[in-house]
Order: C-alpha cells, then structure tokens, then sequence
C-alpha cells in the first residue's frame, strides 16, 4: 500500500515538473508595434528550442529560437507595413501575438497623378494632381505629411498649393495660365518631388478674318493671323474651312493652319459668296464682284 | 496564469477546426468621400465588389500558394507584396488560411482626374497557419486595411493594400 503510494507521489510529481517545463518554455514578449525595416527583439522564457513564425498578407518569416535567449529580427528584414501574427512553437502550446509593421514615417517615393497632359488656356481648376507617398519599402505613409504642388512654366503665374495628406493621399485642383506654353506640374514630399509636363495651348481663335485677291482664273483666299482671345497663336494644323457659293453649288477646302495663317484658291466666279469658318468661330463672308 | 494545453490535444483540436464558411457580412459607407469628383453608385458597387474578390483571391493564393491567383485581382506594389509572400511561404512549406467574416468599409478619396478610389476596411478575420499541412494556429483577427483601386479594362484592381494601426 505504502509502496503504491509512493509510486503515485512519484508520477505526480513527474507531471507537475514537466509542466513546470513547459509553463516554463516558450512563453514570448515582443513589441506590439515596429517600423518598416527596423531592428528589435523577441523575448522567450524557458529552455528548449522552438520556431517563431511571423506571418501576414505582406510578408512570412519563420526563425528557429532557442528559448531563454532573445531572437533578433535584424534591420530591413520585416520591411512591408501591416498587420501580423507573430506565432510561436515548440513550447507547451503555440503562443500567438500581433504585431503591426509602421510605414517609416520619412517619404521617399511619391506616385503623382496628374491630369490632362494638354489643355487649353485659362480653365478654371482645369488641372488635377493627386499624390500617394510612400516609404523606402513602398509602404505607404498613413501620417500625415505635408505635399506641396507646383504649377509653373516660361510664362504665366507660377501657382502654389501645401496640402497635407489624409491617409496617405493629398490632392489639388490649378487653373491653367493665361499665356500657352510648356508648365511644369510639381509635387514635393520631403524633399521627394514628381514632376508631371503640362501643354497650355491656346483656346478657339477670337476672330477670324480673311482677305481675297484674283490670281488668274482664280481667287487667292488667305486669312490675317488667327490669335486666341488672349492673343496666344492659333497652333499649326488647326484646320480652316472656306466654302465657296455659286448659282446653288458649294465647294468646300479645308486647309490647315501654317505659320498662323490659311490659304487657299477657289475658282473665280462672279457674283460667288466665300465664307470661313474654324471650329465653332465663324468668319467674315466676301461676294467676289461681278464683271 | 496563462492556461496551457497538452500540445498534442491542441493539434488535435487544431486539425479538427475548419474555417467556417459562413457568409461575411459587408458594410459600405461613403459619407466621408473626399475629392472633387462625383463617385457614381455604379461605380461604388463596382469598387467595392472588386475589392470583396480580391479578399477571396488573396484567400487562395495565400492558402494555395499560388501567386497567378492573384493577377486578376492585384497590380503594381499590392501584387509585388503579396507574390513575394506566397513565395516565402513556398521556401519555409508554410500556408495561411484566411477567411473574411466581415467588412466595415469606408470609401474615403475618389482622385479628381478617376484614376484611383481609397477606402479603409475594418475587417474581421480567421486566419490559420499550416506548417507542413500541420495546422499550428487559428486565429480571429481584427485590422484596418487602406485600400487603394485603379481601374484596368474591365474592373478594379487593388493597388495599395496595407494593414494600419488603428
């Protein structure tokens, strides 16, 4: 009886110890937060060996520990900002913690979208930028950051905008210049700038005049200078049309824009109407004199 | 005292747990969008259903790991990031199993010129690590996900998905 006993008191005490073991064993301590790429530490208690994994959608790792001795994760290896399981094994049960990854809070890469790449002069709010900002891993910065947006070019008013990002995203609206010409589109984070080209070009011509003179059996039809309400040129290959009316039957040339002006030859007709128009812009009308 | 269970009993339990296949639960709002341009219903139905696949793209790859299951769902750095992972995960003989429950999604910045919609997801989900077809641990988790989409030919696609402290 007494020796059954002691054979009792002997498993018992064999249990506990071994789950003194491993009470003892595995048990983990580890920062709840780090930043992307940065250095730290995880505790363990006990003796033994085990692995830690350390898993989430933007990144798995999986170190073998030696518990009772800090595991080091070392600098730039967990790089991709999110959310984690940290998942110890080996002990008396896995232990599982989370732990999130901070973007680094210094930008170094921005994705600036900048919208249109030509546009016409003075439009209200007719350019659009918008602004991610990321880290050196491509995380992108959830703090928020201050972004300036540049407009500037050869000639107009240069435009300026610091706006501070809201989850990572900072955005503007600019009017285009008054005066055509290349703008450049700049967004600044950091020290960090995109820049995007802008075309300014000029509008719909303001007026639009022609002159007429005989040249043969024909007629010489040239139009003065075309030039946009601001007095920016009318670019090359805007295309002109001039419509010739005689006895009910039209003839119609269209002519592109060169060196600012259009030209062309009608037949000569007495009593014929000539008329040109570009776009929406109507011209003057002409009815050649009657011989 | 922490408890502590006989890891061969938690094993045993651990093989037994399948993730439930219940169906997630999805809110949206949009009463805090911000930018210029106008977000049509449409286009916010679309957005937000893309972005619902891509969770169960990502469940595959993950689960799987299969890094061409996530091309129809991912571009750019969110489908650099997550092929990488599912390339560790090959290299270690390791798998994730997640499962969404449920969505709190919140539709913060439409880009002026339409190139890009953010949202951030409150989401709530189980994820499970396998070791060798070993399940080590299930888990419920819960993060916030920024979400960046931009539009290819014929739907969204996840450009920027990144979990953020809350």
């Amino acid at each position: 009886m007494v020796k059954t006993a002691k054979i009792f008191l002997s498993g018992v005490l064999f249990l506990a110890v071994l789950q003194s073991a491993f009470a003892d064993s595995g048990e983990m301590s580890l920062p709840r937060t780090v930043v992307a790429g940065s250095a730290f530490s995880v505790q363990t208690a006990g003796s033994g060996r085990g692995a830690l994994y350390i898993v989430g959608p933007g990144q798995a790792l999986r170190r073998d520990v030696q518990f009772g001795e800090p595991l080091q994760i070392a600098a730039g290896v967990l790089d991709n900002a999110g959310h984690y399981l940290a998942v110890l094994v080996g002990g008396s049960s896995p232990e599982t913690e989370e732990l999130d990854v901070l973007p680094a809070d210094h930008p170094a890469v921005l994705s600036f979208l900048a919208r249109p790449s030509r546009l016409p002069i003075n439009l209200h709010d007719g350019i659009s930028g918008a602004v991610y900002v990321y880290d050196v891993y491509h995380n992108l910065i959830t703090a928020p950051a201050t972004v300036s947006f540049d407009l500037s070019g050869a000639s107009g008013t240069a435009q300026s905008r610091t706006v501070q990002t809201r989850n990572g995203a900072a955005w503007t609206q600019m009017s285009s210049s008054s005066k055509e010409g290349i703008a450049d589109f700049v967004a600044t984070a950091g020290g960090i700038s995109s820049k995007r080209i802008i075309q300014q070009v000029p509008g719909d011509p303001c007026s639009l005049h022609m002159t007429a003179q005989k040249a043969g059996n024909e007629i010489e039809l040239a139009t003065d200078p075309l030039r946009d309400c601001s007095g920016n040129p009318v670019p090359d290959g805007t295309i002109v049309t001039f419509t010739e009316s005689y006895r009910g039957t039209q003839t119609t040339v269209d002519v592109p824009l060169k060196r600012g002006i259009a030209q062309a030859e009608v037949p000569a007709y007495p009593g014929a109407t000539i008329s040109v128009a570009t776009g929406v812009v109507m011209g003057n009308e002409i009815r050649w004199g009657e011989r | 005292m922490r408890i502590r269970v006989i890891p061969v009993l938690c094993l045993c339990l651990a093989a037994g747990i399948r993730l439930a296949n219940a169906q997630t639960s999805v809110q949206v709002d949009a009463s805090k969008l911000e930018g210029p341009r106008v977000l049509a219903k449409q286009t916010e139905r679309a957005a937000v259903r893309d972005y619902l696949q891509a969770w169960k793209s990502l469940s595959a790859a993950m689960n799987q790991n299969r890094v061409d299951l996530l091309d129809q769902d991912f571009v750019g750095i969110a489908l650099d990031k997550l092929s990488a992972t599912v390339r560790d995960q090959q290299r270690l003989g390791i798998r994730t199993a997640y499962q969404d429950l449920s969505h709190d999604v919140h539709l913060v910045f439409y880009s002026p010129e339409g190139l890009s919609i953010q949202m951030l997801d409150n989401v709530e989900y189980n994820v499970q690590l396998i070791d060798h077809d070993k399940v080590l641990t299930t888990q419920r988790a819960h993060a916030r996900y920024v979400v960046v989409l931009t539009p290819s030919e014929v739907r969204w696609q996840v450009r920027i998905f990144q979990g953020d402290p809350q």
